[in-house]
C-alpha cells in the first residue's frame, strides 16, 4: 500500500495524519483519564461514560450558541467558558448519579456495569428530547480555524495544536492532583485499603463521589475538545467508549502514563492507517495489535513493580 | 476512657463476642490476650466501626461512638493498628503518616513522631510497602499517632516480627503512653510481651473475658494456661 508514494511523501502524509490525530488523541486522553480514574478508585466501569463526555459537548453547542446571539463581543473566547461549564456540568451530574446509583452497588460490581449502561441509555433519550436527534455543531472562533504551514505539503491545525495543550494542562494538572494533593493522597489511601483508610479518619464515601465527579467532569472537557472533530448527537458518545476501554485495558488501569501512552499509540495508529486502509480496516489492525499486547503483557503497558 | 458496656458483635448470625464489660484508665495499657479465634481482631475492628456492634456500647471520653463510622471514631479519639499491618503499599512512608493527618487537618507531620521512629524518618521517601515487617509496624503505629488519639489500639503487633524488636516496641509502646498520657489497648498472644508492656491484663474466651487482673498481681501460670492449646 505504500507503494504508490515517494519517501517525502510518506514522510509528510505521517506528519500530517499525525497532527490530524492530535485531536483524536486528546479525546481519548481525557476520556481514558476519567474512566481510569472511576475504574481505579471504586472498580466501577462506567459504560455511561460516553454521555458524560456528549453532555459537555453540548453544553459546548449552548455557550457557542449563546455567545454568538448575545455576546459577540467576547465570541473569541467562548470556548474557555464553554471547557469550564462542560467540567461543572457533567461533574455535577456525575456527583449526583454517584450519590442516587452507583453508591448502593459497590458491593455489586456486576450490577454497576448494568446501572451505568441503563444510565447510558436514559442519558441518550434525554438527550433525543432536549436537542433533537438530529446532530449539531458548534462554531469556533476564527482563531481556532486554519492551520500553520510546516513545509509546502505539511500543514498543522491549529485547533488540534490548542486541543493538544489543553489537554496536557489537564492531565498534568490531573497528576499533580492525584500525587501531591491532600485529596488525591486520600483517593490513593482508598483505593489501596479501603477499610483501612476509613480507619485512619478518611470520609471514604465523600472521597468517592468527589473521584466520581473528577472522573465525568474531565469526561465533559473531553466533550468539548470533541466539538472539534465531529458533530454531537445523542449517541455520538457510543462510537468513543469502546476505543477508550481498549485505551484503559492497554495502558494499564492504575497508570496516567500508561493511559496518556496508550492513548497516543491507539490514535495515532488508527489516523495514520485510516489514510491508507478504510476505517474499520484500521480499527480491526489496531485491536488485533492492541490484543496481541496484551497476551504478552496482561497487566497492560505500564504496571506497579512493587510487593503487596 | 474507654467504656464498653454489655458488648455483642456478630458476623450475620453467628455471634462471636458475647457481652463483653470493660473500662481503660487513662494512661492505662490493657492486654487482652487469647487463642487463635477468640475474638481479639473482631473486637478491634467493630471497636474501629468496621465490624457493626449488634447490641451494647462503646464511649470514648464519656461520648457513645457505638454507631458511628470509622472516620467519625478516628476524630473521637480511636486509632487503630491492625493485625497484618495494613500499611498503603504503593505510597511513601511519608503519605502513609500523612494519611493519619486527615481529621486534624494539619500539613505536616508532627515531629514527636519521627523522634519515636527515627528510622522511619530516613526511610520517609521510600515506599511503604518495600519496608521490612518490623518497619512496616513502627509505620502503622506512626500513622496511627498521627491522629493524635486518646485510645490506640494494636491487635497483635508482635505477629511476624523479631524478638529483639518486640523487646524495643514494649519500649516504645511505654514510652507513648507515658509522653502523650493515652490509653492502649494491645491484642495479644505472647505471655513475655504482655508482661512486659500491660498494666492490667484481660483475658478473652470464646467471646467472652475470663480473666481481669493487673500487672503486678497477675498469676503467670494461669494466663498461660489460657494460652496453651
Ligand atoms: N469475616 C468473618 N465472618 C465470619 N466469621 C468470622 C469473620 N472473621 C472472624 N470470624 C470468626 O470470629 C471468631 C473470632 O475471630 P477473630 O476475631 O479473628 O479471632 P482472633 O483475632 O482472636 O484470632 C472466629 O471463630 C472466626 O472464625
Ligand atoms: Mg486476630
Amino acid at each position: 500500500m505504500f507503494a504508490d508514494y515517494t519517501w517525502t511523501e510518506l514522510g509528510s502524509i505521517f506528519a500530517m495524519q499525525g497532527f490530524a490525530g492530535l485531536i483524536l488523541f486528546s479525546v481519548f486522553v481525557l476520556m481514558a483519564l476519567g474512566l481510569a480514574i472511576i475504574f481505579g478508585q471504586m472498580g466501577v466501569i462506567n459504560m455511561a461514560h460516553g454521555e458524560f463526555m456528549i453532555l459537555g459537548a453540548y453544553v459546548t453547542y449552548l455557550c457557542s450558541n449563546f455567545f454568538q446571539a448575545f455576546l459577540p463581543g467576547l465570541f473569541s473566547i467562548y470556548f474557555f467558558i464553554a471547557m469550564a461549564l462542560a467540567f461543572v456540568a457533567a461533574g455535577a451530574l456525575g456527583a449526583f448519579v454517584e450519590w442516587a446509583l452507583i453508591r448502593h452497588l459497590y458491593k455489586r460490581p456486576l450490577d454497576t456495569l448494568l446501572a451505568t449502561w441503563g444510565l447510558s441509555l436514559i442519558m441518550q433519550q434525554a438527550y433525543r428530547s432536549i436537542f433533537g436527534a438530529r446532530e449539531v455543531g458548534v462554531t469556533l472562533p476564527d482563531w481556532l480555524l486554519g492551520s500553520i504551514a510546516l513545509t509546502d505539503i505539511i500543514e498543522i491545525p491549529i485547533n488540534g495544536l490548542f486541543v493538544m495543550a489543553l489537554t496536557l494542562v489537564i492531565a498534568v494538572g490531573v497528576y499533580f492532583l492525584m500525587f501531591k494533593s491532600r485529596m488525591g493522597m486520600q483517593t490513593r489511601a482508598v483505593v489501596q485499603n479501603r477499610v483501612m483508610a476509613g480507619a485512619v479518619g478518611i470520609n471514604t464515601e465523600w472521597v468517592d463521589r468527589k473521584t466520581y465527579a473528577l472522573g465525568c467532569g474531565i469526561a465533559g472537557i473531553a466533550g468539548s475538545a470533541f466539538t472539534m472533530i465531529g458533530s454531537t448527537g445523542p449517541t455520538a458518545g457510543q462510537l468513543y467508549i469502546v476505543d477508550t476501554f481498549l485505551i484503559v485495558v492497554f495502558g494499564g488501569a492504575a497508570s496516567l502514563l500508561g493511559t496518556i501512552a496508550s492513548s497516543f499509540a491507539i490514535s495515532q495508529a488508527q489516523s495514520t492507517m485510516e489514510f491508507f486502509l478504510s476505517g474499520s480496516m484500521a480499527k480491526v489492525l489496531t485491536l488485533l495489535t492492541v490484543v496481541g499486547i496484551l497476551m504478552l503483557r496482561p497487566e497492560g503497558l505500564f504496571s506497579h513493580k512493587i510487593r503487596r | 476512657m474507654l467504656q464498653i458496656d454489655h458488648y455483642h458483635v456478630a458476623y450475620g448470625q453467628s455471634e462471636v463476642l458475647h457481652g463483653l464489660d470493660f473500662t481503660v484508665a487513662p494512661g492505662e495499657i490493657v492486654a487482652i490476650m487469647g487463642r487463635n479465634g477468640m475474638g481479639k481482631t473482631t473486637l478491634m475492628k467493630s471497636l474501629m466501626g468496621i465490624v457493626p456492634t449488634s447490641q451494647g456500647s462503646a464511649q470514648v471520653d464519656g461520648i457513645d461512638v457505638t454507631a458511628l463510622k470509622s472516620f467519625e471514631r478516628v476524630s473521637r479519639g480511636i486509632a487503630y493498628v491492625p493485625q497484618g499491618r495494613m500499611i498503603f503499599p504503593t505510597m511513601t512512608v511519608q503519605e502513609n503518616i500523612e494519611t493519619g493527618l486527615t481529621t486534624s487537618g494539619s500539613t505536616k507531620v508532627p515531629d514527636g513522631i519521627y523522634e519515636l521512629f527515627p528510622v522511619l524518618l530516613d526511610m520517609k521517601s521510600r515506599r511503604g510497602g518495600n519496608l521490612s515487617g518490623g518497619q512496616q509496624q513502627q509505620l502503622a503505629i506512626a500513622r496511627a499517632l498521627a491522629t493524635n488519639p486518646k485510645v490506640l489500639l494494636l491487635d497483635e503487633p508482635t505477629e511476624g516480627i523479631q524478638p529483639s524488636i518486640i523487646r524495643e516496641m514494649a519500649r516504645v509502646l511505654k514510652r507513648i503512653r507515658d509522653e502523650r498520657g493515652l490509653s492502649i489497648i494491645v491484642s495479644e498472644q505472647v505471655l513475655s510481651f504482655a508482661l512486659d508492656v500491660a498494666d492490667r491484663i484481660l483475658v478473652l474466651e470464646n467471646g467472652r473475658l475470663v480473666h481481669d487482673e493487673p500487672r503486678s498481681s497477675v498469676d503467670e501460670a494461669k494466663v498461660a494456661g489460657f494460652l496453651s492449646v
